[in-house]
C-alpha cells in the first residue's frame, strides 16, 4: 500500500496501492499512511519524513467508489475526520515532512500533500496538479479549503477550488500550490532531502499564534469583495442546481474565520452535504463511472475481431468532414478528405491548419507537430482515392440521392475489410444502406459539432448493420479519443430525437402565451446551456420547418402550436434563424442579441403566466419521457448510453446525471404524477407510458430501487 | 399618549469622501453638533430629556459603541441622559424617530432625542463587514444582489428609461437649489464648525444647480459591471425570470449622493413639554415598518407608507406633502406609481439625490425637512418614508398642531 524506507535517516514513504489501477485516497491508504507515519514519528532516528510514489502518478484522487457509495451523513464527518487527524499528526508531529510530487497529483492527494511543510514537484508538462472535485459535484474534503486559503490567501485559493482545473507544474508553482519545481526524478529526492537538511521551521504557519491569512481577512474589505462578488459568480453558474461550488465557498468564508481544527469540523460537515447529495451520486455515476465504462468500449461486441483504422476516407469537407479529418489525423490516422472538387478539399483541410495555428501561438503545439499533423491529411477530389481505407465516412448533404452515389462510388474501390459510415443526422440509416452492396457494413456514425471540441459520437445501427461494423467503429472512436454510444435506427436517432422535443415545447409554449423570456430563463434555470428558444435560433427554424414538413409527408401528425409557430416565423415573417440574422431574436451588428419585440404581436401573451418552476419541469420532462420511449421501443440500447448522450450530445444538466438519471432523480412516482398533470393541460405528447407507471408503482427507477418521496399537498 | 415633535436640526451634508469638508470631523463631533444646537436655542435642561436613539449604519471604529451615549457626553449634557444606537440601514434615522414616538405614546418615556449619524467619508460603507452583505450562503440561497442591481431591476421591471431617471435627478438638484436659495433650509440646518470656533461647513455640499438631463447622459452606469462580472444580473433574473436582461441605468448622477451629516429631533409629551416652556410643532399620527421580497429590496416606500396610512385611518390624497428617500431616482419614481402621487407633492425642495444619503441620519432628516415645509406653506401632514436593505420599508405621518 505505501512502501516505507529510511535513507539517510529520512522516512520515504511512496504510494504503491497493488491491486488498484491508481492510487487513491481511500479507508486503506488513510490506515497505511497512519501506521508509516507513526513508525516515522516514532523511531528517532528518522530526521525527516518524504511523502512520494512509486507509481508514475503521485496520487490520483479520492476513491470515487467509497464516495459514491457512503449515505450517511454522520458516517462521512468520522470518516473526514479520521483522515483530519492523521494528516493533523503529520504537519503538527515535530519531525519536517516534504511532498516529492512525482507524478499526477489531484484532489485528496494532493491535499495530502498541502499538509507536509513543503512541496516540491517534478516540472513535466504531463503532470496534473489541482483540486477537481467540485466537477464531480463535491468539495475537497481533506482539508484543501482551509490549507489552501490559508497558504496563498482566500482570492487566489477560490479559483483552483470552485473551477476545479487541473494545472501543468509550472501554473501550479505560480499559483503558490507547490513551492519548487525540479527537473528529474534524481533531482525531487535530492531536493527533498536537502530541504529536510537545512530547513529550521518545520510547524505550518496555520499553527502559529501571529498567523494571518495572506492577502486580506475575510471581515476585511477583500473579503466583502471575494465573498459577496463570489457569492453572484457562485449562483449565476449555478442557477442554485449544484450544491458543491456554494459549499465551497461557506467552507472558505466561515473556515477562514475560525481556529484551524475547527475550520476542518466545518469543512466536514459542508462535505458531508456533499457527499450524500444526489446531485453528486448523479455526476459521479454517469461523469465517472460510466463514461469510463463507454470510453474503455464496454459497447464493443466481444471477440469480434476488426483490424485497426490507419486510413480512413472522409468525403464532404464541409464544417463536419473537416472536423473528422482533423480529429482523426490528430490522432495519427492517415486521412483522404475528399470533395466535388480539389480546391472544396483543400478548403476542408483549412479547418486542420487554422486550429493548429491557434494552438501554435497558444503555445500548446509546436510547428514540428502540426506538421506532422498535416501531412497525414490527403485532399482530393477522386473517388478513386478511398482505395486503401479501412473506414470510409459521408458528411455529404443530407440528400439521399447524393449519399447513394457516393456510397456507391466509394464501396467500388474499398477493400473488402472496410467499413462505411454515414454522419447523417436526420436519414435513418437502414434506409441509406439500400444504396450499398454490403448493407452490414453500414453503419452510422453521428459526429457532433464542433468536432474538435464535441466529445460525443453516436453510432447508429441499420437493420442489417453487423457487429464486425460495430467493433470496428468503437475501435475508431476511442483511437480518436471521443466517448460512444451506440442505438438502433429509427428517425432522428436518440440525441436529434431527444433535443427536437425541447425545441418544439419552447414553440408549444410561445404559442400558448408564455413570456419569450420567461420560456428563456427557466430553460437555463433547469440548466440547460442555452435558451429553448435560442437554440432553436441556432439550429434555424427553416430546419424545424423542413422537419415538421417530411414529418407530415410521411403521414406523422404534428404538434399544432409549433406548426403554427414555424409557419408565422419562417413563411409569414422570413424569420428564419441566428445565421439569416433574425429569428425568435433580432442580432445587432456588434451588439447584444436580444428577443425579438414582434413576437407578443404574433403570440399574444397570456394574462396569467406560469411560475419559472413549472416551464423548467416542462422542458425537461418531455426530453425525459421521450427518452423513456426510445429506451422502449429499443432505439436505446443502454439507460447509461441515454445518459452520457445527453450531458455530452446537447447540454442536458450534468446534475441530474443524464436524461433518464433525471426521473430517478425527480422520483419517478412524482415524474409520472406531474407528466399525467401536464398531460392533461398541456397535451398527451407528456403522457408518461405504460412502463413506466409500473415502475412507479413498484418503486423502481433506472438505476435500482427509488425511494418513493413524501407528498407535500 | 400623544408624542409632539418639539424641534428639529441637522447639519448641513459634506461629500462623504476624503476632500469632502466635514472629513476631518469626527462622527461624534457631527452628533454634538446637533445635541449642542437643540439644547442651545431650546435653553433645554438636558435633565428633563430621558434618553436619546440614534440611527447609525456603519458601527465601525470610532463611529461604533453607541455613539448616541457618547455624543450625549461629548455634548456636555446632563449625566442623567441615556442612548441607544441601532441599525436599520437606511431606516435607522426614522426608525430612531418611531421607537422614539412610541416611548412617548406607551407612557415609558416623557422627553427623548432622535436621530441619526453617518460619516461616510470617515467610514465606508461595508468597513463594518457588512453582515448581510458578505454572507455568500445567504446571499446565494435567498438571490440577494447590490442595491444598485436591485434598482436597475425596478427600472427595467418598471420600463423607465434612462433619461426618465436623469429627469427626476434634475428636478432634485433644482429644488435643493431653490430651497437653499430662499432659504428654506435656515430653520434647521445647523453650521458645523472646527476646533477653533471657524464654519467649516454651512450648506450642503453636493447640490449642482447647472445639472442637466444632457449633463447627467455622459454619466457611465455603475452597477453594470457588478451585473455582468459578478453575476448578479443573472441573480436578479433568478428571482424575476419574467425579464429578459436587467438594463442598466443609475449612475453617480441619478443615486443617492455618498455624504456626511447628523440629525436630531426633539420629541415629548405635552406635559414634558410645557415644562420645558416648548411649543408642539407637530404629533404622530402613525408609522408602520414591512418586509419586501429580498431581490428586488428597494421597493418598500409604498407598502410601508399604504400600512401607516391604514393606521392612520388616512388616504395618499390626505396626505400633503411626502419624503421619499431618494437612495435611487427608480425609488420616488415607483413610490408615486404605487401610490398615485403628484411628482408636486413629493421632495418638494429636493432629496439625497441632490444633497446625499447619510445613510443612518437621513430618516430624521426628512422629518424635519417636511415640517418645515408644512409650516412655510401652511398645510398640515406629511409623510415620510424610505426603503431599506435586505428588502424591507419604513414610513412616518406627522400632522401640525
Amino acid at each position: 500500500m505505501i512502501d516505507y524506507q529510511i535513507r539517510n535517516s529520512v522516512a520515504i514513504l511512496s504510494f504503491n496501492m497493488e491491486g488498484y489501477p491508481m492510487n487513491v485516497i481511500n479507508q486503506a491508504s488513510i490506515e497505511a499512511l497512519d501506521k508509516c507515519l507513526n513508525q516515522a514519528l516514532q523511531d528517532e532516528a528518522v530526521k525527516g519524513i518524504i511523502i512520494t510514489s512509486s507509481r508514475p502518478e503521485f496520487v490520483a484522487g479520492g476513491d470515487l467508489k467509497m464516495i459514491y457509495d457512503l449515505h450517511d451523513h454522520a458516517k462521512v464527518v468520522a470518516l473526514t475526520m479520521e483522515l483530519h487527524t492523521i494528516l493533523r499528526k503529520m504537519e503538527t508531529g515535530g519531525k519536517p515532512v516534504v511532498a516529492a510530487i512525482n507524478g499526477t497529483c489531484l484532489g485528496g492527494g494532493y491535499e495530502v500533500t498541502l499538509a507536509a511543510h513543503y512541496r516540491i514537484c517534478i516540472n513535466h508538462p504531463k503532470v496534473e496538479i489541482g483540486l477537481p472535485e467540485v466537477t464531480l459535484g463535491l468539495l475537497p474534503g481533506g482539508g484543501g479549503t482551509q490549507r489552501l486559503p490559508r497558504m496563498i490567501g482566500f482570492q487566489a485559493a477560490l479559483l483552483p477550488l470552485l473551477e476545479g482545473r487541473r494545472y501543468n507544474p509550472e501554473q501550479a508553482a505560480k499559483l503558490g500550490m507547490v513551492d519548487k519545481l525540479v527537473n528529474s526524478k534524481e533531482e525531487l529526492e535530492a531536493e527533498a532531502m536537502n530541504w529536510i537538511q537545512q530547513v529550521g521551521r518545520f510547524t505550518q504557519p496555520w499553527d502559529e499564534k501571529s498567523f494571518h491569512l495572506p492577502g486580506g481577512e475575510v471581515n476585511g474589505p477583500e473579503g466583502m469583495f471575494a465573498f459577496s462578488s463570489g457569492a453572484g459568480v457562485v449562483r449565476e453558474k449555478t442557477m442554485g442546481n449544484y450544491p458543491a461550488p456554494l459549499a465551497i465557498l461557506n467552507c472558505v468564508y466561515e473556515g477562514c474565520q475560525q481556529t484551524f481544527d475547527r475550520a476542518l469540523q466545518i469543512e466536514a460537515g459542508y462535505f458531508a452535504d456533499v457527499v450524500v447529495s444526489p446531485e453528486a451520486k448523479n455526476m459521479i455515476r454517469t461523469l465517472f463511472f460510466n463514461m469510463n465504462k463507454a470510453k474503455g468500449g464496454v459497447a464493443r461486441p466481444k471477440g469480434v475481431e476488426v483490424p485497426v483504422v490507419k486510413k480512413v476516407g472522409i468525403l464532404g469537407a464541409g464544417m463536419m468532414g473537416a472536423g473528422i479529418a482533423y480529429v482523426s489525423a490528430l490522432s495519427g490516422i492517415e486521412t483522404v478528405l475528399k470533395d466535388v472538387s480539389l480546391e472544396g478539399a483543400e478548403k476542408g483541410k483549412d479547418y486542420s491548419r487554422n486550429i493548429l495555428q491557434k494552438k501554435i501561438e497558444r503555445g500548446s503545439s509546436t510547428q514540428a507537430k502540426a506538421d506532422a499533423i498535416l501531412d497525414r491529411i490527403h485532399p482530393t477530389a477522386d473517388p478513386a482515392d478511398m482505395a486503401g481505407c479501412d473506414l470510409v465516412v459521408e458528411a455529404v448533404f443530407e440528400d439521399r440521392g447524393l449519399k447513394a452515389r457516393v456510397t456507391q462510388e466509394s464501396e467500388a474501390v474499398m477493400p473488402d475489410h472496410a467499413v462505411f459510415a454515414s454522419n447523417t443526422s436526420t436519414l435513418p440509416i437502414t434506409g441509406l444502406a439500400e444504396a450499398s452492396k454490403r448493407p452490414e457494413r453500414f453503419i452510422g456514425l453521428h459526429f457532433f459539432s464542433p468536432v474538435d471540441k464535441m466529445q460525443l459520437v453516436e453510432v447508429i445501427m441499420g437493420k442489417q448493420s453487423d457487429d464486425y461494423a460495430l467493433a470496428m467503429c468503437i475501435d475508431y472512436i476511442k483511437q480518436i479519443r471521443k466517448v460512444p454510444i451506440v442505438v438502433n435506427d429509427s428517425r432522428g436517432f436518440f440525441t436529434s430525437r431527444i433535443f427536437k422535443t425541447f425545441v418544439i415545447e419552447g414553440m408549444e409554449m410561445l404559442a400558448e402565451g408564455i413570456k419569450p423570456a420567461l420560456i428563456e430563463n427557466a430553460s437555463k434555470m433547469a440548466g440547460m446551456p442555452v435558451g429553448a428558444l435560442a437554440v432553436t435560433d441556432e439550429v434555424s427554424l427553416s430546419l424545424m420547418d423542413h422537419i415538421q414538413t417530411q414529418t407530415e409527408k410521411d403521414g406523422i401528425a404534428v404538434e399544432e402550436n409549433a406548426r403554427k409557430v414555424t409557419q408565422i416565423m419562417v413563411h409569414e415573417q422570413g424569420r428564419v434563424g441566428k445565421k439569416a440574422g433574425k429569428g425568435f431574436y433580432e442580432y445587432p451588428e456588434g451588439g447584444q442579441k436580444h428577443l425579438w419585440k414582434g413576437l407578443s404581436e404574433h403570440f399574444p401573451v397570456a394574462a396569467s403566466q406560469p411560475s419559472a418552476a413549472e416551464v423548467s419541469k416542462r422542458l425537461l420532462h418531455i426530453q425525459a419521457l421521450e427518452s423513456v420511449r426510445c429506451l422502449e421501443e429499443g432505439v436505446l440500447r443502454s439507460v447509461e448510453d441515454a445518459d452520457i448522450g445527453s450531458i455530452l450530445g446537447w447540454g442536458f444538466p450534468p446534475y441530474t446525471g443524464g436524461v433518464l438519471s433525471y426521473i430517478d432523480f425527480v422520483g419517478v412516482d412524482w415524474f409520472v404524477d406531474e407528466c399525467d398533470d401536464f398531460a392533461d393541460r398541456f397535451g398527451e405528447r407528456y403522457r408518461p407510458t405504460d412502463k413506466l407507471r409500473e415502475m412507479a408503482a413498484n418503486g423502481q427507477g433506472f438505476y435500482g430501487p427509488v425511494k418513493s418521496k413524501e407528498k407535500v399537498v | 399618549m400623544e408624542a409632539y415633535i418639539y424641534d428639529a436640526v441637522r447639519t448641513p451634508r459634506g461629500k462623504g469622501k476624503p476632500d469632502g469638508s466635514l472629513y476631518n470631523v469626527k462622527a461624534v463631533n457631527l452628533l454634538k453638533t446637533v445635541y449642542s444646537a437643540i439644547r442651545d436655542r431650546n435653553d433645554l435642561d438636558t435633565s428633563l430629556i430621558e434618553d436619546s436613539i440614534i440611527g447609525c449604519v456603519t458601527q465601525h471604529g470610532e463611529q461604533s459603541g453607541d455613539i448616541a451615549k457618547t455624543a450625549a457626553l461629548a455634548a456636555g449634557y446632563s449625566d442623567s441622559i441615556a442612548g441607544v444606537t441601532l441599525n436599520r440601514f437606511c431606516g435607522s434615522g426614522l426608525e430612531a424617530v418611531n421607537q422614539a414616538a412610541a416611548y412617548v405614546m406607551s407612557g415609558q418615556v416623557s422627553m427623548i432625542l432622535a436621530g441619526g449619524v453617518e460619516s461616510m467619508s470617515r467610514h465606508p460603507m461595508g468597513s463594518d463587514g457588512m453582515g448581510l452583505f458578505s454572507d455568500p450562503d445567504i446571499l446565494s440561497r435567498r438571490k440577494l444582489v447590490p442595491q444598485g442591481i436591485s434598482a436597475d431591476l425596478i427600472a427595467t421591471l418598471d420600463g423607465y428609461s434612462r433619461e426618465d431617471l436623469d429627469q427626476f435627478a434634475v428636478a432634485s438638484h433644482q429644488r435643493a437649489a431653490r430651497a437653499w436659495e430662499n432659504g428654506w433650509f435656515n430653520q434647521s440646518v445647523i453650521p458645523v464648525k472646527d476646533h477653533n470656533d471657524n464654519v467649516i461647513l454651512a450648506q450642503d455640499e453636493t447640490i449642482r444647480a447647472n445639472t442637466t438631463v444632457e449633463s447627467l447622459a455622459k454619466l457611465r452606469p455603475s452597477f453594470e459591471i457588478m451585473g455582468t462580472k459578478a453575476g448578479f444580473d443573472s441573480v436578479a433574473v433568478q428571482a424575476y425570470p419574467e425579464v429578459e436582461t436587467v438594463g442598466h441605468f443609475h449612475h453617480a448622477g441619478n443615486s443617492s449622493g455618498i455624504v456626511d451629516g447628523a440629525s436630531l429631533i426633539l420629541i415629548g409629551n405635552k406635559e414634558a413639554g410645557e415644562q420645558a416652556g416648548l411649543k408642539p410643532r407637530a404629533r404622530f399620527r402613525s408609522f408602520a415598518v414591512i418586509g419586501t421580497e429580498p431581490t428586488i429590496m428597494l421597493v418598500g416606500p409604498g407598502p410601508a407608507s399604504a400600512k401607516a396610512l391604514k393606521r392612520a385611518g388616512m388616504k395618499a390624497s390626505d396626505i400633503d406633502l411626502f419624503e421619499v428617500n431618494e437612495a435611487f431616482a427608480v425609488v420616488p419614481m415607483r413610490f408615486m406609481t404605487d401610490l398615485n402621487v403628484p411628482h408636486d407633492k413629493v421632495n418638494v425642495n429636493g432629496g439625497a439625490i441632490a444633497m446625499g444619503h447619510p445613510l443612518g441620519a437621513t430618516g430624521a432628516i426628512l422629518i424635519g425637512t417636511m415640517l418645515d415645509e408644512l409650516e412655510r406653506r401652511d398645510l398640515n401632514t406629511a409623510l415620510a418614508t424610505l426603503c431599506i436593505g435586505g428588502g424591507m420599508g419604513i414610513a412616518t405621518i406627522i400632522e401640525r398642531v
